[in-house]
């Protein structure tokens, strides 16, 4: 181990050191744009024989790749960028692998130490602004910093509850001299995320289990993160209990198993918000009572008792009651769990949740996802994703932008594996699809990667398919063009009488997708009947050495369903406009 | 809501206040007062912060500021079991007439004048913030010309130590590049 240290000592500049640094961390994958202050850095970064630089058009691009990359293989993803507007463009980025636990670390250059609060040219404090968007935020002065910064920062990003970590460094500090050394060790006294389940909360888990008629298990995202897919199928079959998978928890466990009831809130299924509202017992693990799936929190689930597992324990009971709180990483809380469930089941014991189940399978079956074709025979968005879905596969990569067809690829593509869903679900940030998809394929060359995105969204990052096609990044992109902000034009429909104020795009004239995309080098498709669709799908996934854009040209009023409008209760959820489900509560 | 006292052990690194107070302004807490300062471990510095909220919403501010990186333990005092300490420092109008009242009352609160002109006293008290509140009623009558008063301090009674535990070392071994 010490020999590989062979730099350890080795005289440099604080560049060369943040650059082996970053080789040190295992970094093999960087992107990010050049700029005054952190160009000493480019300068061994051009000699390193470990490192690939993408060099992206904005900066934002580079923070949403890096969140891709690290979505689609659970490393750290990392985005570089120069001093004030360079780290200003990184915030978005930051707050979005912030709010989805996604573990990025991005490296900033800074004005001089000795510049630092003279308001110098391209000066912004970058450590201050992000500190309530970051896990942590570092500002290094001192180059003999450097290397335990950069190994801290990747600790802090990759274990516990993952987050974004940046590292803003001065300039002076990256062109002084330093002797660099790969620390073998952190201290960390404040950081001691809690891994293990306690035994006594687990056994308490396991008594509610066993006791409960109507269980349901709560998937989040910290399923995907904590790679625990494989333990929750097990868990599941071994229990029998019906399974939920929020937004971030897409590909948690898969679409096509009859324990799945799809995923739950404001755009959720009628059986996934169904098993929660009616639930007896919801076993939380690595989910967060978010709003979008709780709706009104005082009649959200009013019957439940909630066992919570997370490994961050400020989520446990921020939102909702906690009957048993678990803090622990979630592969290790469903290692646990089905350990002694498993024994229990040994000794005569098990759940009995026939009715329940049965009960559940009649609700997805009479209200199963769907949607009603246009009647002028034009494209219906949902028929496009479902489509692609089917054509490109359970192994491919999805990505999307926010609103409407970030709900369709939600609910229209069977995601059978984790990592093959990645979208912006905290924040939800439009523009998140294109760079999201370029570091996913740059991560996981050999899969098939699709931007599903929509016209308004494509349209705020899309310059991104320059670094696509010269840097030999094919992901293909489907803009689900309904010329449309189409969430807020829905939201305008059903609660603003109609009144469609600026959410008109008239993205079907201006820009001309096809051309745009032509003109960045990408091989531009279009479609706008149903009955191109499967060919033009087939096309896109013919073209292997080129970045694909294809313009789906689809009907505009198509709204997401079912929908539970927000601020009221998950019972008011509507199957279609103005269709409630009816429950046959004899059933229960 | 009521009152509660947090004792802060945090790394003595820049701009650790800010994200503490960062914190409490963007989760909707008003902290009442804060002392920061340091302690035996020259590392580590201590901060005593009194809030005034519900229990629930104090439980998910105290996760949330044990969720700083720098934050090294927190210990909500109770009243009853530890002792806390305000410094006021008050400049108060003592002409020869009024001066004997003046002294007679710092000598009740067992304060002590540290700096006197022809016209008035500066005087300096220490105590738990009744006790202050107590003594600044007493002298308003002879007119406040100036105050200041430091945040509050805390320490539990008895002799055990927040900070002995939480400070031994756990290295966190690097993967070899």
């Amino acid at each position: 181990m010490t020999e590989q240290r062979g730099t350890a000592g080795a005289a440099m500049s604080g560049a060369q050191s943040l650059i082996t640094s970053l080789e040190s961390a295992g970094v093999t994958d960087i992107f990010g744009i050049p700029g005054g202050a952190i160009l000493p850095a480019y300068d061994p970064l051009m000699d390193s024989a470990k490192i690939r630089h993408i060099l992206v058009r904005h900066e934002q691009g580079a923070g949403h790749a890096a969140q891709g990359y690290a979505a689609a293989t659970g490393k750290v993803g990392v985005c570089m960028a120069t001093s004030g507007p360079g780290a200003t463009n990184l915030v978005t980025p930051l707050a979005d692998a912030h709010m989805d636990s996604v573990p990025l670390v991005a490296v900033t250059g800074q004005v001089g130490a000795s510049m630092i609060g003279t308001d110098a040219f391209q000066e912004a404090d970058i450590r201050g602004i992000t500190m309530p968007i970051t896990k942590h935020s570092f500002l290094v002065t001192d180059p003999a910093d450097i290397a335990r910064t950069v190994a801290e920062a990747f600790h802090i990003a990759s274990t516990g509850r993952p987050g974004p970590v940046l590292v803003d460094v001065a300039k002076s500090a990256l062109q002084a001299m330093t002797t660099f050394e790969w620390p073998t060790e952190l201290h960390l006294p404040g950081y001691r995320p809690v891994t293990r389940p306690h035994s006594k909360q687990i056994r308490e888990a396991v008594r509610l289990i066993l006791a409960s008629r109507k269980p349901v298990l709560y998937v989040g995202g910290g399923v995907i993160r904590a790679q625990a897919s494989a333990g929750l199928l097990k868990l599941a079959e071994a229990t029998g209990m019906p399974v939920v998978t929020t937004l971030m928890a897409r590909g948690a466990f898969p679409d096509s198993h009859a324990q799945h009831l799809g995923m739950p809130g404001m755009h959720g299924t009628v059986a996934a918000v169904a098993a929660l509202q009616k639930s007896d017992l919801i076993i939380s693990l690595g989910a967060r009572f978010d709003d979008r799936v709780t709706g009104n929190l005082d009649s959200f689930a009013p019957h439940a008792k909630v066992i919570h597992a997370d490994i961050d324990p400020a989520e446990i009971g921020k939102n909702r009651p906690v009957d048993v709180p678990i803090v622990g990483d979630c592969a290790e809380v469903i290692a646990d769990l089905l350990a002694l469930l498993q024994s229990e089941e040994d000794a005569g014991n098990t759940g009995d949740y026939e009715g329940w189940v049965a009960f559940l399978a009649g609700v997805k079956k009479t209200y199963p996802v769907g949607y009603d074709a246009p009647d002028d025979g034009s494209l219906a968005p949902q028929y496009v994703i479902e489509r692609l879905g089917h054509i490109a596969g359970p192994d491919s990569i999805y990505t999307s932008g926010v609103g409407q067809h970030q709900m369709w690829a939600a609910h229209f593509v069977n995601y059978e594996r984790p990592n093959t869903w990645i979208n912006s679900g905290g924040l939800g940030t439009m523009g998140y699809a294109v760079p999201a998809a370029m570091g996913a394929k740059v991560g996981m060359p050999d899969r098939v990667v699709w931007a599903i995105d929509g016209d308004g969204c494509f349209q705020m990052t899309n310059q991104e398919l320059a670094t696509c096609a010269i840097n030999d990044i094919p992901i293909k992109v489907a803009i689900i063009n309904n010329e449309s902000l189409g969430m807020v034009r829905q939201w305008q429909t059903l609660f603003y009488n109609s009144r469609y104020s600026n959410t008109d795009l008239q993205s079907k004239r201006i820009p001309d997708f096809v051309k745009l995309a032509e003109a960045y080098g990408c091989v531009g498709l279009s479609c706008e009947s149903p009955e191109q669709v499967d060919a033009t799908i087939e096309k896109a996934m013919a073209i292997n050495d080129q970045p694909v854009v294809v313009d789906f040209r689809v009907h505009r009023d198509a709204m997401v369903w079912p929908m539970v409008a927000a601020g009221t209760s998950n019972d008011e959820i509507k199957y279609a406009r103005d269709l409630a489900p009816q429950f046959d509560e004899d059933d229960l | 809501m009521s009152k509660h006292t947090l004792s802060v052990l945090v790394e003595n690194k820049p701009g650790v206040l800010a994200r503490i107070a960062g914190l409490f302004s963007r989760r909707g807490f008003n902290i009442e007062s804060l002392a920061v300062g340091p302690t035996e471990h020259p590392e580590v510095s201590r901060m005593t912060i009194v809030v005034n909220v519900d229990e629930s919403p104090l439980e998910q501010v105290t996760k949330q500021l044990n969720k700083l990186i720098e934050v090294i333990k927190i210990v909500e005092l109770d009243g009853s079991a530890s002792i806390s300490r305000e410094l006021m420092l008050v400049k108060v109008k003592a002409d020869p007439q009024t001066r004997g009242a003046v002294l007679d009352a710092v000598q009740l609160f067992r304060a002590k004048v540290v700096d006197v002109s022809p016209d008035a006293v500066t005087i300096q008290a220490t105590g738990n913030a009744d006790k202050l509140g107590d003594f600044l009623r007493v002298l308003e009558p002879f007119g406040i010309r100036e105050l200041v008063q430091s945040g509050m301090v805390a320490i539990g009674r008895g002799s055990r130590s927040i900070s002995e535990r939480t400070l031994r070392p756990v290295p966190v071994a690097v993967p070899a590049p």
